[in-house]
C-alpha cells in the first residue's frame, strides 16, 4: 500500500467509493460481473488440462505465475489468486491499481498490483499465464501490444484472450445496445473500428509464437440476466493459445 | 481469549443439529472450511434417549448423508421402506406404493434422529477442515459489506464469507435479519414413540388418515417400528400423561393386531405441529436452510428430506462460486440458491398442508370424495409413479450430490 501511504484522506475516501463501485456486481460494472463466471470457468477448464492439475481442487494452480494484463478493479486478479495462481496485475490507470489494491488487502489477497504497460516491464520477468481481457480493443496499435504481451510468456506458458469482434452484430450488440440502450457501460467505451476479428487475433498472435488452440464465445440470455459459453464468436469471444 | 487472532473460515454455520452438521460435512469434504457454532455440548447432541422420532429418509437423501460418510455408521438402525400403504379411517380401500414399480432401491430409510445426529457428529470430527465450536453461542454477528464478523460468548472471533442459519425454527439469524414468518397452528400435535413388535413389518409404512390427523407406522430396523400420531393438542398430552400400561394399550389399539404384541422403547415425547414458511430464504451474506426455512406438517415424512435438498443446493452453488475463486457470499451465489430452493419448498408445504386439511375432517361427501380419490390414484399408473418419486426426492433439478455425483 505504499502508494496510498503518501495519499490524503479524500483521496482514499475517492479510491474507497471507486472500489466500492468495481466490486459493486449490481452497479455500473454489472456486465463484467454477469460475465466473470463464464470467464473464469473457461479459464479454470483449460488451465487445468494444460498444466496437468486436478480441477476439483479449490487451489489447483498453487506453483503457477500468472500476469494479468489490464487488470482494472482486480475482477479476475482476485479469483485466480484464489484458485492458487501467484498473480501479478499491471493497469496504466494509477487509479485503477489503487483501488485494485485496496480491495485485495480487504479480501486477504496478495495480489502484486503495478502502474505498467508490458513493454516498460523488466525483460527478465516472465509467467506461465499471460491474461489479455477486454483490453485489445482499447489499444492504439494491437500488434504490438500483443508483441510485449506475449514476450512475458514462459516457453510452454498459456495466453489467455478476450474480446468482441468486428461485426455489424457486435457493433449493434456492444456499442449500441450496451452502451446507448441498456447503458450498462458508458458511452464511447468502445469503438467498433477497433474491434478485432478472431482471425486476426490468431494470426497476430502467431506472428508472436503463439498457437491458438480454443476459441469460444458467449452468448447473453436477457430472460435470465446471464452469460453462457457458445460455439458463435460474433460478438464476446475468448481465446486459448499456447506458447512453443 | 478476546485477544486472540480471529478464526478465518468460508462458512459460519449456526446450529449443529444434522442439517447444519450435513452442510458442514460436505462443504468440508470439498476442502472448503467451515465453522460450526453448536449451544449443546458434543456429547449431548448424541445422547439416545432423549428424542423418540424416526424420520423418514428418501432415496436420493440417503445419497447426500452418504456423501459427508455418515451413512455406513447407521445403516444397521434405519429400516427400509419397501412398501408404503395409505388408508381412510376404516375404508377397505388403499392405495399401495410397492418399491418394485420403481426398480429394486427401497422407496427410503427410516432411521431414529439420534443414529442420525450421531453419526453426523463422528463425521463433523474426521472432517479436518471443519472446526466444531461446541458448547458456544454467538454474541453477535455482522453482516459486513466484504464479510461477516461474529463474536462468541467466550471471546473468541470468526470471519466467514457467508454465515448459515441452521437454528431451527426460532432461528436467532433470521430474526436478526429481519426476515417475515408466516405461522399456520394445526392445534394438533405429534405423539412419537418407539415400539417393538411381535411380527415383522415387512418394510411397509403404513399411513392412516383417521378424523384426529394422521397416524403412521414406520418400519425401523429389526422388529421395532416409529410411531408418529397426531391428536388435537389436548387430547395428545393426556395421552402422553396416562401410566405406561394404559398409554401402550391405547397405541395397541390404534395400530390393530397385524404385527402381534407390542411392546414401548423408551419414553413418548408430545411436539405441536406448525407449518411455517419465510418470505425468503437469503439476505446480505445469509442463507437459511433446514426448519429455519421452512417447517411442514410432518404428514408426508418430507421435513428433514426438505432440510437435505437446502444442504445439497447450497454446498453446490457454494462450491461452484469457490472454485471459480468468486465470492460465497455474494449476491448471484445466493440468488442462485434461493430460485433452486423456493419453488419446491412452497410446493411441498402446500401439498402436507392440503393433506391434512383434506383428510382431518368427519365431512360426509369429503370422506366419500378422497376415498375414492385414493383407489383412483392406485389405478393410474403414471399419477402413481409421479407420487413415488416425489416421495423419493427424483422430481426436479437435482444438485449433482442427490445424484450420487461428487460435489
Amino acid at each position: 500500500m505504499d502508494q496510498l501511504g503518501t495519499a490524503s484522506p479524500e483521496e482514499i475516501a475517492r479510491f474507497t467509493a471507486m472500489a466500492e463501485a468495481w466490486w459493486d456486481p449490481t452497479g455500473k460494472f454489472k456486465p463484467l460481473h454477469r460475465f466473470n463466471p463464464v470467464r473464469l470457468a473457461f479459464m479454470r477448464r483449460h488451465f487445468a488440462a494444460h498444466f496437468g492439475r486436478d480441477d476439483s481442487l479449490l487451489r489447483p494452480f498453487e506453483g503457477l505465475t500468472l500476469l494479468d494484463v489490464g487488470s482494472g478493479g482486480g475482477l479476475l486478479s482476485e479469483p485466480l489468486a484464489r484458485m492458487g495462481f501467484a498473480v501479478t496485475g499491471i493497469d496504466a490507470g494509477d487509479r485503477n491499481v489503487a483501488v485494485a489494491r485496496l480491495h485485495a488487502e480487504q479480501s486477504g489477497l496478495d495480489v502484486d498490483y503495478r502502474v505498467a504497460t508490458p513493454e516498460q516491464m523488466d525483460p527478465a520477468e516472465s509467467f506461465d499465464v499471460v491474461l489479455s481481457m477486454e483490453v485489445v480493443e482499447h489499444v492504439p496499435d494491437v500488434a504490438a501490444f500483443l508483441g510485449h504481451a506475449t514476450a512475458r510468456l514462459k516457453p510452454g506458458g498459456v495466453f489467455m484472450g478476450a474480446t468482441l469482434n468486428r461485426t455489424a452484430k457486435a457493433w449493434a450488440l456492444a456499442v449500441v445496445g450496451a452502451e446507448y440502450v441498456l447503458g450498462w457501460l458508458p458511452k464511447g467505451t468502445h469503438d467498433w473500428n477497433k474491434f478485432v476479428r478472431p482471425s486476426e487475433f490468431a494470426a497476430m498472435l502467431r506472428d508472436h509464437g503463439i498457437t491458438v488452440r480454443k476459441m469460444a464465445g458467449m452468448a447473453y440470455n436477457p430472460l435470465a440476466d446471464s452469460w453462457r459459453e457458445t460455439e458463435n464468436l460474433d460478438v464476446n469471444y475468448m481465446l486459448f493459445g499456447t506458447k512453443a | 481469549m478476546s485477544t486472540s487472532s480471529p478464526l478465518r473460515v468460508d462458512v459460519l454455520i449456526n446450529g449443529g443439529g444434522p442439517v447444519g452438521a450435513l452442510l458442514a460435512c460436505v462443504l468440508g469434504g470439498a476442502g472448503i472450511r467451515v465453522a460450526v457454532v453448536e449451544a449443546a455440548p458434543p456429547e449431548a447432541l448424541a445422547r439416545p434417549g432423549t428424542d423418540a422420532r424416526a424420520i423418514a429418509i428418501a432415496y436420493t437423501a440417503r445419497k447426500v448423508i452418504a456423501a459427508a460418510g455418515a451413512w455406513t455408521g447407521m445403516r444397521d438402525e434405519a429400516g427400509e421402506i419397501l412398501d408404503i400403504r395409505v388408508t381412510d379411517d376404516a375404508s377397505p380401500l388403499f392405495l399401495h406404493y410397492d418399491h418394485l414399480d420403481m426398480g429394486d432401491a427401497p422407496l427410503g430409510w427410516i432411521v431414529p434422529n439420534p443414529a442420525i445426529r450421531r453419526e453426523l457428529l463422528a463425521a463433523l470430527g474426521r472432517t479436518p477442515s471443519v472446526s466444531l465450536l461446541a458448547p458456544a453461542r454467538l454474541k453477535r454477528l455482522e453482516r459486513l459489506p466484504h464479510r461477516v464478523e461474529a463474536e462468541l460468548e467466550d471471546g473468541r472471533v470468526v470471519h466467514a464469507a457467508l454465515a448459515v442459519a441452521a437454528d431451527g425454527r426460532g432461528s436467532l439469524l433470521r430474526t436478526q435479519a429481519g426476515i417475515k414468518v408466516t405461522r399456520r397452528d394445526y392445534r394438533q400435535s405429534g405423539i412419537v414413540c418407539i415400539m417393538a413388535h411381535e411380527t415383522p413389518h415387512r418394510g411397509i409404512a403404513h399411513e392412516r388418515f383417521l378424523p384426529a390427523g394422521p397416524f403412521a407406522i414406520l418400519p425401523l430396523a429389526g422388529n421395532r417400528s416409529g410411531i408418529v400420531w397426531t391428536e388435537a393438542c389436548g387430547v395428545a398430552a393426556a395421552i402422553c400423561g396416562q401410566d405406561d400400561a394404559a398409554f401402550r394399550d391405547e397405541l395397541a389399539a390404534k395400530v390393530g393386531g397385524f404385527l402381534g404384541d407390542i411392546r414401548l422403547e423408551g419414553r413418548r415425547f408430545h411436539h405441536p405441529l406448525t407449518l411455517q414458511f419465510t418470505e425468503r430464504m437469503v439476505d446480505h451474506r445469509l442463507a437459511l436452510i433446514g426448519d429455519a426455512a421452512h417447517g411442514m406438517h410432518p404428514i408426508a415424512g418430507q421435513g428433514m428430506n426438505m432440510g437435505i435438498r437446502d444442504v445439497a443446493a447450497l454446498a453446490e452453488v457454494i462450491a461452484d462460486s469457490l472454485r471459480l475463486g468468486l465470492d460465497p457470499g455474494g449476491p448471484d451465489v445466493l440468488e442462485r440458491y434461493q430460485r433452486w430452493r423456493r419453488f419446491d419448498t412452497m410446493l411441498m408445504l402446500g401439498v402436507t398442508d392440503g393433506l391434512d386439511r383434506l383428510f382431518s375432517n368427519h365431512m360426509g361427501p369429503l370422506k366419500h370424495a378422497r376415498r375414492l380419490g385414493l383407489a383412483g390414484v392406485n389405478q393410474l399408473g403414471p399419477a402413481k409413479r409421479f407420487f413415488m418419486r416425489h416421495a423419493m426426492g427424483l422430481v426436479g433439478d437435482l444438485p449433482r450430490l442427490m445424484k450420487g455425483e461428487r460435489l
